[in-house]
């Protein structure tokens, strides 16, 4: 039974993650009708540049300042975002979107070897951070309390997501410009600038990600082209472009993953694939998503 | 009666005036080059035929499939299956198992996938192509796990047994005699594949391509031929993986890994997707980029990753088809 | 027996009623004209003939066969073509292969992937003919995204008529064309229909082309059908000009001003 709340804790926690990665995902695509193969490499990034940050300047640092670091990441992956968008994606909005696809490939096979340069190839922790903040009883047992702070983020992220995207003028810009985005700029708004914004948004949300995984699993090479392909499951599963669908789906995911590891972990990715596959099958937009 | 070459394009055309020589040189090529270079030109050819295959798909019916990278590793690991289980050593057995399983596996994902397009379409066939990834890499007692598999040249035998490579000089008479093999089987499929683009089908393909709708109004099959377009991509790029194993001596999940898939897309649109014979080229001056760029920094992907930067920026149309254009306006010009 | 009839065809988009209780019928070879105001529901009517479109409810039959539910596809087997309103052409082939296409759709040959297009005389010899009917000889190597607006619009005609229909649809075949070119392309058009006997109905705005064509003309309003006859018993109908021009009179479709 303790066992089974761990289980649920862990679940949730990792869907917090894929969550993370994947509203950012959907949003880029919902807003801009692109999809970054190089958002799982962001990801990667965040978790990197916090690592380093963490494993830097706050060796021996009080809680506090390790927190101030945390979103090192985040804030650094949305500014490469919106660098990156003007200069590699604007001009192939006109092109078809084959060659979108292509560039953002491009930049999965730039970033890779970035991280590769800078940070080398030893995987990057922050556990530093876990451990100082302890355990906690649960049930029988004991838990670290910052997956409890990660959840709790994750929580606050859809919230805040939410909030922004319906509640705000610029949600409403947004919302505007995915919608239609020709009569969006024919309406006045600058839909260059939402644009690089909606893109910062969402590598903002890949690097908070990685960001907030790190100190529970080291920044190793290779882990953001492995997260692209189960945010892609995500978004798969709970629509392209939809927020609630983001969420939905990482707990599906988080949760069959889960599953499978303790009871078919061979066949666990398959199954998460074939789910996938299934789903676009039956209703390609998702269950939350519109086409 | 009207001039029937006009009706190629300048591609094809290049081609054909260009094919004796080519195949001339083609042919000498193991009396020039050592056996080092000989082998990489070999995996060039084999790229080619994958990047052929791959191009019906995307040049030819308008489909990008992110997930070619399961074929050319079902290919590979079909042979490498034989020489584990079955202990054979028949190129020709290997060459028509794989060509069996991966046009029965193109055909099951092809008619899931094709009821779909654009986005959905790739990421459905790079779904499906990480279930055999993961397959691959999880069932380790079967498939060796990420120790791979190995296919050894000294048990391998071509032509039904009549060429075997025992003995002394073995790997130099590997080297020739399987350039050899992959010229003719690239000669092959480039033949069956020009008549089929050129073929009432391959018309068919490319009006599916340029205006669906249109194509439905003339009363032609979407979907149906979108799956043949699929079966046959998804054959021709698992035939190539076959001809890669033995080769490359062992097959890791590696190769069904979807970075693998990308690289196919980079080729071939490095020679140009438009053209007929931009796959072929592109395919293989990838190769000698990619074994360049790993040879001279480990920051390879790097490398690459800037080449196709400005590949898509400032050269969309590939080699080829950069080529092709500058040809005709000097044609236009003289 | 009627070649086309529909029964109480309808399709409706929300509340706006684009299709309201047609019953039309098409004799064969007639040259009919469907007219009305914008919104009338003219192409509307088409598109779900040709099944660009489901019908909400209602029949159509073809030779006597209900056709309701047949696909695309094999409506275009059964004998029904179209041309679009909005130029639909496969722009990065050759006005010739856009053409060939067809036939070798018409002729069941696009399965063929072992034999070369360009070797197949007959085909070519036809397209050619096609395209020499429509007067497009001299752009058969042009890609149709390179034709002019005229000629694209009658390449377009060219490709549904390529498939030797038994009933062929065109939609506005001379909209967005020049004044001046509206008459040619029509003449060519008119001439290839007539002088082959097809059924062909074909929605237009311009009066004119229609009076001088037409065996029939049928007029709609609002999803129905407000009157038809021949072009003398139209042009003597008040209401129709009323509705048509706004205004009426013994020469309200001649008067200028």
């Amino acid at each position: 039974m303790d066992i089974l709340i761990i289980q649920i804790l862990n679940s949730i926690f990792y869907a917090c993650i894929l969550f993370l990665i994947a509203a950012g995902l959907s949003l880029i695509y919902g807003v801009m009708r692109i999809v970054n193969l190089a958002h799982g490499s962001l990801y990667a990034l965040g978790a990197y540049v916090t690592a380093w940050a963490i494993g830097t300047f706050a060796a021996k640092a009080p809680l506090w300042v390790l927190f101030l670091l945390l979103p090192s990441g985040a804030i650094v992956v949305a500014a490469v975002g919106a660098l990156i968008e003007p200069t590699l994606l604007r001009p192939l909005y006109k092109r078809p979107e084959e060659y979108q696809l292509l560039i953002t490939f491009a930049l999965l096979l730039i970033l890779e070897d970035v991280m590769h340069f800078l940070f080398g190839g030893v995987p990057l922790t922050a556990g530093a951070v876990i451990d100082s903040m302890g355990t906690m009883r649960v049930m029988n047992l004991r838990y670290p309390v910052y997956n409890l702070v990660v959840i709790a983020i994750g929580v606050a992220s859809a919230v805040f997501l939410w909030a922004v995207i319906y509640r705000t003028r610029f949600g409403v810009i947004l919302r505007a410009t995915s919608q239609n985005m020709r009569m969006a700029s024919a309406l006045g708004l600058n839909v260059k600038w939402v644009f690089v914004q909606a893109f910062a948004l969402g590598c903002f949300m890949a690097g908070l990600g990685g960001a907030v995984v790190v100190p529970a699993q080291a920044a190793v090479l290779g882990m953001g082209v492995e997260a692209l392909i189960l945010a892609f499951v995500v978004v798969v599963i709970g629509g392209l472009g939809s927020l609630e669908g983001a969420l939905i789906g990482a707990l599906i995911v988080s949760f069959v993953r889960t599953a499978g590891i303790q009871f078919f972990p061979e066949i666990e990715l398959a199954v998460l694939y074939l789910i996938a596959a299934l789903v676009l099958l039956i209703k390609p937009t998702g269950m939350f998503g519109r086409a | 009666m009207q001039d029937n070459a006009k009706r190629t394009g300048p591609s094809t055309r290049l081609l054909v005036a260009c094919v004796i020589p080519i195949l001339i040189v083609l042919l000498v090529v193991p009396k020039f080059l050592d056996v080092y270079q000989t082998q990489l030109f070999t995996y060039g050819l084999i790229y080619a035929i994958a990047a052929l295959g791959f191009n019906l798909l995307l040049g030819y019916t308008g489909l990008l499939s992110f997930g070619h990278s399961a074929y050319f590793g079902l290919g590979a690991y079909c042979a490498a299956f034989l020489v584990k289980y079955f202990g054979i050593g028949s190129l020709e057995v290997y060459v028509l198992v794989g060509l069996l399983m991966t046009g029965l596996t193109s055909a099951a994902f092809g008619y899931v996938c094709v009821r779909h397009t654009r986005i959905f379409f790739g990421i459905l066939t790079l779904a499906l192509s990480q279930v055999l990834w993961t397959l691959a890499y999880k069932f380790f007692w079967v498939t060796g796990g990420t120790d791979g598999l190995r296919v050894a040249f000294a048990n391998l035998t071509m032509l039904g047994g009549l060429i075997d490579f025992k003995g002394r000089n073995a790997y130099q008479s590997f080297a020739h005699s399987y350039y050899y093999y992959v010229l003719f089987m690239f000669c092959v499929c480039t033949v069956l594949m020009w008549v089929i683009v050129h073929s009432p089908f391959g018309k068919a393909l490319q009006a599916i391509r340029d205006n669906e709708t249109r194509a439905q109004f003339l009363g032609i099959p979407i979907r149906r031929y979108r799956w043949i377009a699929f079966l046959l991509s998804g054959s021709f790029t698992g035939l190539a993986g076959v001809l890669w194993v033995p080769l490359n001596g062992l097959v890791t999940p590696d190769i069904l890994y979807w970075p693998f898939s990308g690289e196919i897309v980079f080729m071939t649109v490095l020679g140009g997707f438009r053209t007929f014979t931009g796959p072929i080229i592109g395919a293989v001056v990838f190769n000698y980029l990619k074994v360049y760029a790993v040879a001279s920094t480990a920051y390879w992907q790097f490398m690459l990753g800037a080449v196709l930067v400005v590949l898509v920026l400032a050269l969309p149309t590939g080699i080829v088809g950069t080529l092709a254009r500058q040809l005709g306006k000097l044609g236009k010009r003289g | 027996m009627n070649l086309l009839e529909t029964i109480s065809l309808k399709k409706y988009f929300g509340d706006t009623h684009a299709v309201d209780d047609v019953n039309l019928t098409i004799a064969e070879r007639e040259f009919v004209s469907l007219v009305g105001p914008n919104g009338a529901g003219k192409t509307s009517l088409v598109n779900v003939i040709s099944a660009l479109l489901p019908s909400d409810s209602g029949k159509i039959l073809f030779r006597g066969d209900d056709i309701t539910h047949v696909s695309v596809t094999d409506r275009v087997k059964a004998g029904i073509a179209r041309s679009f309103q909005i130029v639909n052409l496969f722009d990065d082939l050759t006005a010739f292969d856009n053409v060939t296409l067809a036939i070798f759709s018409r002729q069941g040959k696009t399965t063929n992937l072992m034999s070369l297009a360009h070797l197949d005389h007959a085909v070519s010899a036809e397209a050619d003919a096609v395209l020499r009917s429509f007067n497009l000889t001299d752009k058969r190597n042009e890609r149709a995204r390179d034709l002019s607006q005229g000629e694209r619009k009658l390449l377009d005609v060219a490709l549904a008529y390529a498939l030797r229909p038994k009933l062929l649809f065109l939609d506005e075949p001379t909209s967005g064309v020049s004044t001046r070119d509206k008459g040619q392309i029509m003449d060519t058009i008119a001439s290839v229909v007539r002088g082959e006997g097809i059924t062909a109905v074909i929605v237009e705005h311009d009066m004119d082309v229609v009076f001088k064509y037409s065996d029939r003309i049928v007029v709609m309003q609002q999803g129905t059908i407000l009157a038809q006859g021949t072009p003398d018993e139209i042009r003597m109908n008040d209401q129709v000009a009323m509705v048509l021009l706004g205004t009426s009179g013994p020469d309200a479709f001649t008067r200028k001003d």
